[in-house]
């Protein structure tokens, strides 16, 4: 079992950030009185309540939503509360981009004229007035080939979120909470686990034939197992408590159990696991690209764009084919890791006052 | 112990022997000219079985692995080479590659250690002010950008800032500062980040707050209390990440072209020569799976404290 005490470097960093903010709303939240209010109180200050027979019979009620104050915790961190606001900007730009007036096609070769019609495709353009971010070595409008090629990676990135998500909940939950499961899905995990993620990517990209579909397989082969086990201790934990337990004599089904009372629990864990998984995709696409594994080449994505920007990267003057999709996908992932960190915390109830 | 060690030896045994038995399967179900090139179209059908014949490939797949667990286990024979060096053994080809991965991966690693170690117990001491903010961003950067963006650009602007050439070469040491400096970065910031997190766990134990009230020095409980027992679970990654360097960086070495380990299972792949390979995902898999058993021994050596019998290993 030593193998679950490796806990992965992801877990830790959220529950880094989560330390931050805990002292962070620690801080905020000290309105104690200084003493010279306290001076100040005098008792004629304060009307006694008369007693009403109605109010003293009455129940007590809270109207706490969960999801509500998740949002409110949420939003009270301001770096996240930016990030998201232009992530969100970003991705519908990203859907509506193809439909603006005046937008290129990203796989259009553009051509210059010469005075006896010949063509010669514009490589290597500058960013300019007619193309924003210049022109590719092939003669592609980069501004055209930058959205195109977000709008497939996040594609990817949300398939293989979804996907992992849905896998890894219904296999951690199945494995922490059925015992005869345990064991043979231990040693699966194990038997996974000690593969290098990224000979498992490799190996399968390299027996499929590359394209999307392969690198959607590939990626969710891999991407349940760290899901599955996080739930599954989590699940392990809770499963015995004293709720539980009561439910059980009560004779509530097995399934109602892990769906009603455990799965609440997990809302924080999930929803990190599934925010985390999208900068790990958009890096595994870069570097997969990389390694030859990608995406056909007509079909643009951020990590055959680096790839593309690398292969010029030694002349200055060229540079910007690198940079601009560098920044792009950058700004993504760093995004994705820093919302997943915060809306973990916010959802985690011990925040909610 | 003894029981335990054979136990964990058994199960590590066990996964390997899975993990080349379905590779070795997987491998037999690529597409035809995954075997033969791109010219597979062009050839006549008498052309095809021979060629696969020559590769002993026109056999059934159980008979194929048994000949290959025979080879690897009787003789310590990998296979040869398809294409990458026709007909040269695969371990005459590893061998010499195995020293770079190790000698770039190991400075890498103690780059590493001597930094990222330091580090977190220094974001540790000063939590929540700005040196602790400072490298709490700077691991957010390295573990969230794709490393494979960032080494781009440390290759693109150090080559020209500090006048680092770009390219490794064995003879000049000062080729071999970019590719450390990119080795390491990633390592520092998860060593950085675990040591910190460690520290923190414990700074908030009875026994810290009970060495306080005492009056123990700052100090001394921070080297001898914190410290000590922060680092244990450290001490389980070591070995593991020490045997990965012999895999090398796959990335890393490519970009730099380092001649060892990791860019040759990209050469190899992007040449389709199956052989290196399968051979070379052997190679990877039982590092770590051997790594990760080391470790678990360095730990129970270690740490007095953790028992070896399965049924109090709860935490």
């Amino acid at each position: 079992m030593a193998l679950f005490k490796k806990g992965s470097q992801l877990e830790r960093m959220g529950q880094n950030v989560m330390d931050q903010m805990h002292s962070q709303l620690a801080e905020e939240e000290r309105d104690d009185l200084t003493p010279e209010e306290i001076e100040a109180l005098t008792p004629d200050r304060f009307v006694p309540h008369a007693f009403d027979a109605k109010d003293a019979e009455a129940v007590g009620y809270s109207n706490y939503s969960y999801w509500r104050c998740t949002f409110q915790a949420f939003w009270k961190n301001k770096m996240a509360r930016i990030l998201l606001i232009a992530l969100i900007a970003l991705l519908i730009f990203t859907v509506v981009q193809p439909y603006l007036p005046g937008q290129k096609d990203p796989n259009e070769i553009f051509n210059t004229y010469d005075k006896y019609g010949k063509a010669t495709p514009m490589k290597n353009k500058a960013p300019s007035e007619e193309y924003w971010f210049g022109t590719d070595n092939v003669g592609h409008d980069l501004w055209a080939r930058i959205w195109a090629g977000t709008r497939t990676s996040l594609l990817l990135a949300f398939i293989v979120a979804s996907v992992n998500c849905v896998v890894g909940i219904t296999v951690g939950i199945l494995w922490g909470y059925v015992r005869k499961l345990d064991a043979l899905l231990t040693e699966v995990y194990n038997i996974m686990d000690n593969i290098p993620r990224t000979i498992i990517l490799i190996l399968m990209s390299y027996i499929l034939r590359a394209g999307m579909l392969t690198m959607i397989i590939s990626m969710c082969i891999v991407g349940w197992l760290g899901m599955a086990r996080f739930i599954r201790n989590q699940v392990v934990m809770i499963r015995d408590r004293d709720y539980n337990l009561a439910s059980r004599c009560l004779g509530t089904p097995s399934g109602k159990i892990m769906i009603r009372n455990l799965l609440p629990y997990l809302v924080s864990v999930i929803m990190l696991q599934t925010a985390l998984a999208i900068p790990m995709v958009l890096s595994d696409e870069v570097f997969l690209t990389y390694c030859g594994l990608g995406m056909p080449k007509n079909k643009p994505s951020l990590g055959g764009l680096v790839e593309e920007g690398r292969k010029v990267m030694m002349s200055p003057s060229q540079r910007y084919q690198l940079i601009i999709p560098a920044v792009v996908v950058t700004f993504i992932t760093v995004s994705f890791y820093l919302i997943g960190n915060a809306f973990a915390d916010a959802s985690d109830p011990r925040n909610h006052v | 112990m003894l029981k335990y060690v054979l136990r964990r030896f058994c199960s590590a045994v066990f996964s390997l022997f899975i993990i080349v038995t379905v590779m070795f399967c997987l491998l037999r179900m690529m597409p035809l000219e995954g075997y033969l090139g791109p010219n597979v179209d062009k050839m006549s059908p008498e052309v095809i079985a021979a060629k696969l014949a020559a590769k002993g490939l026109d056999k059934p797949v159980h008979v194929q692995l048994a000949k290959f667990y025979k080879d690897l286990l009787f003789h310590g024979d990998l296979g040869r080479s398809w294409i990458f060096l026709e007909n040269v053994p695969v371990v005459d080809i590893i061998e010499p590659k195995i020293g770079v991965s190790l000698k770039m991966g190991g400075i890498s690693m103690l780059v590493a250690l001597t930094i990222g170690m330091p580090m977190g117990i220094a974001m540790a001491r000063s939590k929540g002010k700005w040196a602790d903010k400072l490298g709490t961003a700077f691991i957010i950067f390295i573990q969230a950008a794709p490393s494979a963006v960032y080494f781009l650009f440390i290759q693109m602007y150090f080559t020209g800032l500090f006048k680092l050439p770009m390219l490794y070469d064995s003879e000049k040491p000062v080729t071999w500062i970019l590719p450390i400096v990119c080795l390491s970065l990633p390592s520092i910031a998860s060593y950085g980040m675990w040591m910190r997190r460690y520290m923190v766990d414990q700074m908030n134990q009875d026994y810290v707050k009970l060495a306080k009230a005492k009056g123990v020095p700052e100090r001394k409980i921070m080297t001898s209390h914190i410290f000590r027992n922060a680092v244990v679970p450290m001490v389980q990654t070591i070995p593991g990440s020490l045997l990965l360097t012999i895999m090398g960086s796959l990335y890393v070495e490519s970009i730099f072209s380092v001649p060892g380990m990791g860019g040759l299972l990209i050469n190899v792949i992007q040449r389709q020569d199956n052989t290196m390979v399968q051979a070379l995902v052997l190679i990877f898999a039982s590092m770590g799976i051997i790594g990760l058993f080391l470790g678990d021994l360095m730990m129970v050596i270690v740490d007095p404290r953790i028992s070896l019998n399965r049924g109090e290993a709860s935490r």
